[in-house]
């Protein structure tokens, strides 16, 4: 079979496997979406919030902060994979929390991961927004309250972007969520693919194991779903950023 | 007349740069008072001090009979409304951003409807409501500022060269704006303008600002025809002075 036949046949199954709806196929999409979505939520309400504050204040360490911020924004997955890991094992400092290997722990990673960036790109969207907006808000007799609400109004489509952003950057992510939730399946075939329903098994941990086993058209399946998911995340981010 | 700002000494400076020394002068209620010089002479920091969107640096500025700390600010901002040379527009329709300043202050819906289509008239944007304030033009936008400026029916009205981007068009609707907003709301205005003309056809009292110095104040006609101060004279005489 030449290496063409291969990608071709791979492909074929690869579709026939998409539009089947194949269960465990489903569950590993449902996990993904499940997991990115609850980190992506989390990670906003705490990072719209920061940037706000960030902005609006005159805090002690501010600038640290900020480089804080934009250091966070490149961590390197396996390292916040392995710290997350370090805390949430039954001997370590979070072990009571009882969520090693499951779905809350990679959503824990995730929100380290993602915050920052949803943070650095909501700061970047607030700053943009004039200066001559904020003092106009103050002119009409407005707080600074009301400043925070004209703001975050006049940066919507930028914070929009951030979130987006972020949740497309936890689709994507592998390390930390292999390391903390550990790709697990419920055992036991269905259909003759794969191993049973996703438990903590998402669709970058779930391509990495069926790739070392050789199942390829399910790799592809899977990264088919998975660049389409993130390529919808992105087309949406780009609208936003076109309305900014 | 009754006193409604009372400056003693104020100076305002920047670093050890100094935009306004020792100005002394008083403003009354509903007159149209302006600060006439040329660019760069303190004119806009004059009037953001007395909107408190800045601080002096020594001297005492009095409102209504009363010297105001920053923390009270909100409560006087709530009495005044300032138009920039630029104006801010909210990225919404034309109705919400002339609306803002009724929204923030929780009046009712109707009451909000009626009195934005009373500005809106005023200002001849009449139908424009649920147009993108972001497509207007720069005379539009600068007269939608205008009706979102006046709505509430603040006491004071301050003007940062209002039609200092404008064509002669709009200037004169921008001029006809502000003739009405005094004569049908007796709001005082405070305007800051380099446009001598400008000055001569609207105000009542003009006080001219060189080098951070208010050299004269007095009436129109009196800074027009017959100033007391030479360097007055020769700024309304379009001669170069710094």
């Amino acid at each position: 079979m030449s290496s063409v036949d291969f990608l071709l046949q791979g492909l074929i199954k690869a579709f026939e496997l998409v539009f089947s709806l194949n269960p465990y196929i489903l569950s590993i999409t449902a996990v993904s979406i499940k997991v990115s979505g609850t980190a992506t939520i989390i990670s906003t309400l705490t990072a719209i919030p920061l940037a706000f504050a960030i902005s609006f204040t005159n805090i002690r360490g501010k600038q640290a902060l900020i480089t804080l911020v934009n250091t966070g924004m490149g961590l390197p997955p396996v390292f916040v994979g392995l710290v997350v890991f370090l805390m949430i094992v039954p001997v370590g400092p979070l072990g009571f929390l009882n969520i090693f290997y499951t779905q809350e722990a990679m959503i824990l990673a995730q929100y380290i991961l993602i915050t920052p960036i949803i943070t650095g790109i909501s700061l970047a969207a607030i700053k943009s927004v004039p200066q001559s907006i904020i003092e106009t808000v103050y002119t009409l007799g407005g707080s600074e309250k009301d400043a925070v609400i004209a703001t975050l109004k006049e940066a919507r489509f930028g914070i929009i972007t951030a979130a987006l952003a972020g949740l497309g950057r936890a689709l994507a992510e592998v390390g930390a969520i292999l390391i903390v939730g550990g790709n697990i399946a419920r055992t036991g075939s269905i259909g003759g693919i794969g191993e049973g329903l996703s438990e903590t098994r998402t669709l970058t941990t779930a391509i990495t194991s069926e790739t070392s086993k050789w199942e390829i058209s399910t790799s592809i399946a899977l990264g088919i779903i998975l660049i389409s998911l993130v390529l919808s995340v992105n087309i949406l981010a780009s609208y936003f950023q076109r309305r900014d | 007349m009754e006193e409604l700002f009372r400056i003693e000494n104020l100076s305002k400076s920047y670093e050890n740069k100094e935009i306004l020394k020792n100005i002394h002068l008083k403003i009354y209620r509903g007159e149209i008072f302006a600060f006439m010089g040329p660019s760069g002479v303190g004119k806009t920091t004059l009037l953001r001090i007395l909107n408190f969107l800045e601080t002096n640096t020594s001297g005492r500025l009095i409102f209504n009979g009363n010297e105001y700390t920053i923390r009270q600010k909100n409560s006087i901002l709530r009495r005044m409304s300032m138009l920039f040379q630029r104006p801010a527009v909210f990225n919404t329709s034309v109705f919400n951003n002339v609306a803002y300043g009724l929204v923030i202050r929780g009046v009712d819906k109707k009451t909000i409807e009626k009195k934005v289509i009373d500005a809106l008239n005023l200002v001849g944007l009449a139908g424009y409501e649920k147009q993108k304030a972001l497509t207007l033009s720069g005379g539009e936008a600068q007269r939608m500022a205008f009706a979102r400026a006046i709505i509430y029916q603040p006491d004071v009205l301050l003007l940062d060269e209002p039609t200092a981007n404008l064509d002669p068009a709009n200037v004169a609707k921008i001029e006809d704006i502000i003739k009405r907003i005094r004569s049908e709301l007796s709001t005082t205005i405070i305007m800051a303008s380099h446009n001598i003309y400008q000055v001569r056809r609207i105000a009542d009292r003009v006080g001219i600002l060189l080098n951070g110095e208010l050299i004269e104040v007095n009436t129109k006609e009196q800074i027009f025809t017959r100033p007391n101060n030479a360097r007055s004279y020769a700024f309304i005489n379009g001669e170069f002075i710094y």
